[in-house]
């Protein structure tokens, strides 16, 4: 258990609920769920195989305090913010981002599976959309193809190879950009400077002593 | 003058050389025809799309849009913001609200914005380019520039997701919004009904979960073709990447014969407006869309 998570499941004891409701985006959302499972049956992915817990589970399931069962959930990271869950929701609950934050919140507690693919690009995406303010699409590819290492990655490659020509000669997939040549955005260091603020006042406000962490 | 003004934000996938760079094209001319002046932000950035929820966190998310917001009202004062791609507008548009009803999170990002030189006095309006297309100009307007009508094809309006929900076009259905065949039918070309119209094609998931992505996508490519259409088009970046791209692969996993070309409705706009094939960008679809290549050499 990281040393954040241990502090988090200190801080709140027994009320999980409640936990989510002040450390995830939008948690104050899950007690107005009434079980109608609406959400659940108009997900496109919950109709494919590896699902944990469909939405309305994960807020059952916070509501009876299954702190570990939620937290490493797979049930977060099947959301392709299709927004069918949230535009039908009866009690007009915003399905899609109370997910998305529940998801953030077991990542930074430590607790998604870190062979979670999707948990991954969410990493990559975001890490390389920041690094030059603008997404370097090369790198991207590049990063979800090696994250199991070189020789899966080589393959992965291979598998891929008629998708990237097509794009390649549709002028769509640049080559140079997997040496960090393409766009970026001028001021940098601004925006670098811009996150770490934002990063702390987050820490901060949410009270996640991440230096202990 | 133009006749219309707005601050542009392209978003990653639609510069040179990137995976919607023919939608890039397409637009400019669409908008040339239409007198529309689109003003780039100077050095927008990315909005974080839907995908970095894990990573990015709540603040750090909104104060990236937030700094698109200073830069383009400090820059283009006055000016609407608009977005081609779906999940820009989005991703913008919530942090917008996010941010006007929150006076905590406003703070917080007005803070962050200061160590780049920046602050919000008001938030421009977020609009997505089809919204500027049917609500500043409407469907008469649009018809009226209508030099080469494309009679006689059928497409089939791929809505997908992000441009029809959460927010979608003002007065359209969720589960059966009808812009798209509008403007299909706007440009003489004849929409087909089927039933996939606003199913999601997989989004992120495509490259983290490709098999869940492209059952979906197979789906969506089916019943376009049983219901007559000779090619899909959609407003979405995303949707029309993942639509194509991935046909050659889904065929070798399903046995399926697709080959179905996947358009913008930009694209379809300019070639009705009397745009050549490469004012369209036709030569950026890897389904190459043969019957439109010779309908623009006519």
């Amino acid at each position: 258990m990281s040393d954040l998570n241990q502090q988090m499941a200190e801080r709140y004891k027994n009320n999980f609920l409640k936990e989510i409701e002040e450390q995830a985006e939008m948690g104050e959302w899950v007690k107005m769920c009434m079980q109608c499972g609406l959400c659940s049956g108009s997900c496109p992915t919950h109709f494919h195989s590896g699902w944990d817990h469909p939405p309305q589970e994960i807020f059952m399931l916070i509501r009876a305090g299954k702190r570990e069962e939620v937290l490493n959930s797979n049930g977060m990271y099947m959301c392709t913010s299709c927004y069918n869950c949230y535009v039908r929701c009866p009690r007009k609950v915003p399905v899609t981002h109370v997910m998305h934050g529940i998801a953030e919140y077991a990542y930074k507690m430590g607790r998604a599976a870190k062979a979670q693919p999707t948990m991954h690009l969410s990493k990559v995406f975001w890490t390389n959309a920041t690094k030059y303010g603008r997404v370097n699409e090369v790198q991207l590819t590049q990063s979800l193809y090696f994250k199991d290492g070189l020789a899966a990655g080589i393959k992965k490659g291979l598998e891929m190879k008629d998708v990237a020509l097509g794009l390649v000669k549709a002028k769509r997939l640049n080559p140079l950009e997997a040496l960090g040549i393409g766009h970026k955005c001028k001021d940098l260091d601004g925006i670098h400077r811009m996150l770490a603020k934002a990063y702390e006042l987050e820490a901060q406000r949410k009270g996640r002593d991440t230096s202990k962490a | 003058m133009a006749r219309k003004e707005y601050a542009f934000y392209p978003g990653c996938s639609s510069q040179m050389g990137a995976s919607a760079s023919n939608y890039l094209v397409s637009v400019e001319s669409m908008c040339r025809h239409l007198d529309i002046k689109l003003t780039e932000i100077p050095d927008w950035n990315c909005c974080g799309a839907s995908i970095s929820y894990a990573e990015s966190g709540e603040l750090p998310r909104h104060v990236m849009n937030a700094r698109n917001f200073a830069l383009s009202e400090t820059n283009l004062p006055g000016q609407d913001i608009v977005a081609t791609c779906a999940a820009c507008w989005l991703g913008a548009r919530e942090s917008k609200e996010r941010l006007e009803n929150s006076d905590r999170l406003m703070a917080d990002t007005q803070t962050a914005l200061k160590e780049a030189g920046l602050s919000i006095k008001a938030i421009p309006e977020i609009r997505h380019m089809a919204e500027v297309l049917i609500e500043d100009l409407g469907y008469a307007e649009l018809q009226r520039h209508v030099k080469k009508p494309l009679e006689g094809m059928k497409f089939a309006g791929y809505v997908g997701c992000q441009t029809n929900r959460p927010f979608g076009i003002a007065g359209e259905s969720f589960e059966n919004p009808m812009y798209l065949d509008k403007l299909i039918e706007t440009v003489g070309g004849e929409a087909v009904p089927y039933d996939q119209k606003v199913t999601c094609c997989g989004g992120a998931l495509a490259f983290s979960e490709p098999e869940k992505s492209q059952a979906q996508i197979k789906d969506i490519i089916e019943s376009a073709y049983d219901n007559g259409a000779e090619m899909i088009v959609t407003p979405c970046p995303l949707c029309q990447a993942n639509v194509e791209v991935y046909q050659g692969q889904i065929n070798k996993r399903y046995g399926t014969k697709f080959d179905i070309p996947v358009l913008y409705y930009s694209q379809l706009m300019t070639l009705a407006y009397g745009g050549t094939a490469k004012d369209a960008g036709l030569n950026g679809n890897v389904v190459r869309a043969r019957k439109l290549e010779e309908f623009a050499a006519k």
